[in-house]
């Protein structure tokens, strides 16, 4: 039943946002609807109520580090959409090679500080 | 160059490419719950600044408008994520002091002030549309 919730919630965020960014133009500024904290919002929501205010404030500790990762996602974004070898899809979904491997990186930097 | 409301360009986008964004969206804040309860919040809290909208967005924007504006709106993405960052150091700062309805308001208005300031300084001197 929690996931169904976590499901709907976070689906309807999303689409939220999104369309919320079409209603924009130029691209730039839609733009910036890409990187919204539209999964954030549905899940820190969903964690005050559960888990409490100390669990959120770990979850957005990691988030700040994961916008280092989204950054370089989007970054690789431009610079993979730039080749026109390269389908815009096919670059979208390789790019997030560059965010798993910043995520994990940063993850593992930050557990070697905590010890 | 200001931003202008254009909400004629939702006519574009059709009923399946939604539903597309609300599955993804829905399937990435599920497994955000999964992975909490595997690995703990830590590793979850990651996954809140997971690119849920923007690979369906660009290839979207790719499909209607072009190449040249999808690498547009990759661009305003990058700037968008230091906004993230804004939204989730807010909801560190304030989170166990204030309310959670205030401290994701905050958070929200946050990633607002960032990002609109962020786009000004860095396109807002650009003639035409950028």
């Amino acid at each position: 039943m929690e996931f169904l919730v976590r499901f709907l919630l976070g689906g309807a965020v999303v689409s939220a946002f999104a369309a919320a960014g079409e209603l924009f133009k130029p691209k730039t500024f839609s733009g910036l609807f890409g990187a919204a904290p539209s999964v954030a919002i549905a899940a820190l929501a969903l964690g005050f109520q559960k888990h409490g205010s100390g669990y959120v404030a770990i979850e957005a500790r990691s988030m700040a580090l994961g916008s280092i990762a989204m950054l370089l996602y989007s970054a690789a974004c431009v610079a993979l959409a730039k080749r026109k070898a390269i389908p815009v899809w096919l670059g979208a979904g390789a790019a997030w090679i560059a965010w798993f491997g910043a995520a994990a990186a940063l993850f593992f930097i930050v557990q070697g500080i905590d010890r | 160059m200001t931003p202008e409301f254009a909400p004629e360009q939702l006519k574009k986008t059709k009923a399946w490419e939604y539903l597309v964004r609300f599955a993804f969206g829905g399937a990435i804040t599920a497994a955000t719950g999964l992975i909490a309860k595997l690995w703990g919040p830590f590793v979850a809290g990651f996954f809140l600044a997971f690119p849920a909208i923007l690979p369906a967005s660009i290839t979207l924007v790719k499909q209607h408008d072009g190449r040249g504006k999808a690498i547009e709106d990759a661009r305003g993405a990058t700037l968008g994520s230091i906004g993230l960052a804004a939204f989730a150091i807010v909801v560190v700062i304030t989170s166990g002091r204030l309310p959670a309805a205030i401290v994701l308001t905050l958070a929200a208005v946050a990633w607002t002030i960032i990002d609109v300031g962020l786009w000004f300084i860095r396109f807002g001197r650009a003639r035409g549309h950028a």
